[in-house]
């Protein structure tokens, strides 16, 4: 193990790499599923359809082809050399929109029909109704679903170093290689996601208690 | 106040109503009973457009109901359904003084002010830091008559508002509508309450697969239906 130390801080520097990376693609996947979500309950047909090819293509093909797609597509068929990171953000992001959508559509239809009903008749408007009656509601089924989707988005995350992005996994793959000690240097990666993911579930754990409180 | 003129409902293949004329006038109570599955609540949805009409027409105080006059319609029309729907992430005074803030704009502490007097009528002045999911059916259900009225309705509309309620509970909310019939709001009540529709009512419609059988007195009916129908429906729930 001795003869890794000098390599840890290589490694280490592929938390901030992973990380960044992460956030963006949890983010834009984030807005993009915000707006399929709506999409699929809107009462624009049109809308509707695209969002649902969307997320069955998604959903039904390889995550990691997806992403091989747009390092290697992008710049062929538009002559812009894609950097690593942002070719990875993008297939993140909008492969992830794709299960967001499905969270916040199941979570929004999840809230007794009767709710809306109640507001109408009150003459509350629909985006009203939806920010103050519906969605206050739905987010106690969201808010498990979404974090189980930036845990498994953290994890997943790995599939960037296929294209070379260095990240945490691929830079313990470099140390492995040079050191010849691959139960160390991928050990040591094991630990780094455990322990990023460990902390993602403990803020989530906390999120969700404190929305249970309000119950 | 509420005239349907020609009225008729389909869901896909399924005809609901079929060419239903009626009259509310100001101030009228009208009981509208009938099996189930004759599409009363379907007749009743119609009036505030939760329900689109198929064909005809709904004029509420001479505002003929399309998807312009929405808002118009419900701001008249204030309704409460069997299963209550009270809002439970609210407690029950906001969830009275929400549509008003919501939507007229009304000063928090005003709407508040109002909401206080409104479950005094309702018999609920202690409940109104609960949360819903504290309060009985019955409690819930007046909660959910002073949250319409507190939008200063004109005309109430009623949804089986008994009908989800243990027999023990039953009594308190129709007290309420009661009161309110006897203040001079013009009530359209879908119910199975017999004795209250007896009682209370001016008028009684009986709906019998989607089409009005009989409109009538409550004497007339009670005592001398003159439908085949309206007898056999009598038979069995008196």
């Amino acid at each position: 193990m001795i003869d890794l130390i000098p390599s840890i801080p290589f490694i280490l520097k592929g938390i901030l790499v992973t990380l960044q990376f992460v956030v963006a693609s949890g983010i834009a996947g984030f807005i993009i599923g915000v707006l399929l979500a709506f999409a699929k309950i809107g009462k624009f047909p049109l809308l509707k359809r695209f969002a649902d090819a969307y997320t069955a293509f998604f959903r039904g093909t390889p995550l990691i082809l997806q992403l091989v797609y747009v390092y290697f597509v992008v710049p062929e068929v538009t002559g812009w050399e894609i950097p690593k990171l942002a070719a990875g953000i993008i297939a993140f992001s909008l492969n992830s929109g794709a299960y967001v959508s499905e969270i916040i559509r199941a979570g929004i239809q999840s809230v007794d029909k009767g709710q809306f009903e109640a507001a109408q008749a009150l003459n509350v408007s629909y985006w009203k109704s939806m920010r103050k009656i519906i969605l206050p509601q739905a987010i106690k089924h969201i808010l498990p679903a979404l974090m189980n989707e930036y845990i498994m988005l953290l994890k997943e995350s790995a599939v960037i170093s296929v294209i070379g992005a260095h990240d945490i996994m691929r830079r313990s793959q470099i140390v492995a290689a040079d050191t010849f000690n691959y139960f160390g240097a991928l050990t040591i990666a094991l630990i780094i996601y455990f322990i990023m993911v460990r902390i993602l579930e403990t803020f989530g754990a906390k999120l969700e208690k404190r929305l249970r409180y309000s119950d | 106040m509420i005239n349907v003129n020609n009225l008729t409902k389909q869901f896909g293949d399924n005809q609901v109503l079929t060419d239903i004329t009626t009259e509310v006038k100001k101030g009228d109570v009208v009981a509208v009973i009938g099996p189930s599955g004759s599409g009363k609540s379907t007749f009743l949805r119609c009036i505030n457009g939760l329900e689109e009409a198929t064909k005809g027409e709904i004029i509420v105080d001479d505002i003929t109901l399309t998807e312009k006059t929405l808002a118009q319609v419900r701001e008249k029309t204030g309704m409460v359904f069997q299963h209550f729907h009270l809002f439970p992430h609210l407690k029950v005074i906001d969830n009275i003084t929400f549509a008003p803030i919501e939507t007229k704009g009304v000063k928090k502490a005003d709407a508040e002010k109002h909401a206080k007097k409104l479950l005094e009528t309702v018999g609920l002045s202690d409940k109104a830091n609960t949360y819903p999911n504290q309060l009985s059916g019955g409690q819930k259900q007046r909660v959910a008559i002073a949250r319409s009225l507190a939008m200063e309705p004109e005309i109430m509309l009623f949804d089986e508002p008994t009908s989800a309620l243990d027999p023990e509970m039953v009594k308190e909310v129709l007290d309420v509508m009661k009161q309110l019939a006897q203040s001079g709001m013009t009530m359209v009540v879908v119910t199975h309450e017999m004795g209250f529709a007896r009682e209370v009512a001016d008028r009684i419609l009986f709906l019998d697969e989607g089409a009005v059988v009989e409109e009538t007195t409550p004497h007339a009916f009670f005592h001398h239906p003159e439908t085949e129908r309206a007898q056999s429906f009598l038979e069995k729930v008196l």
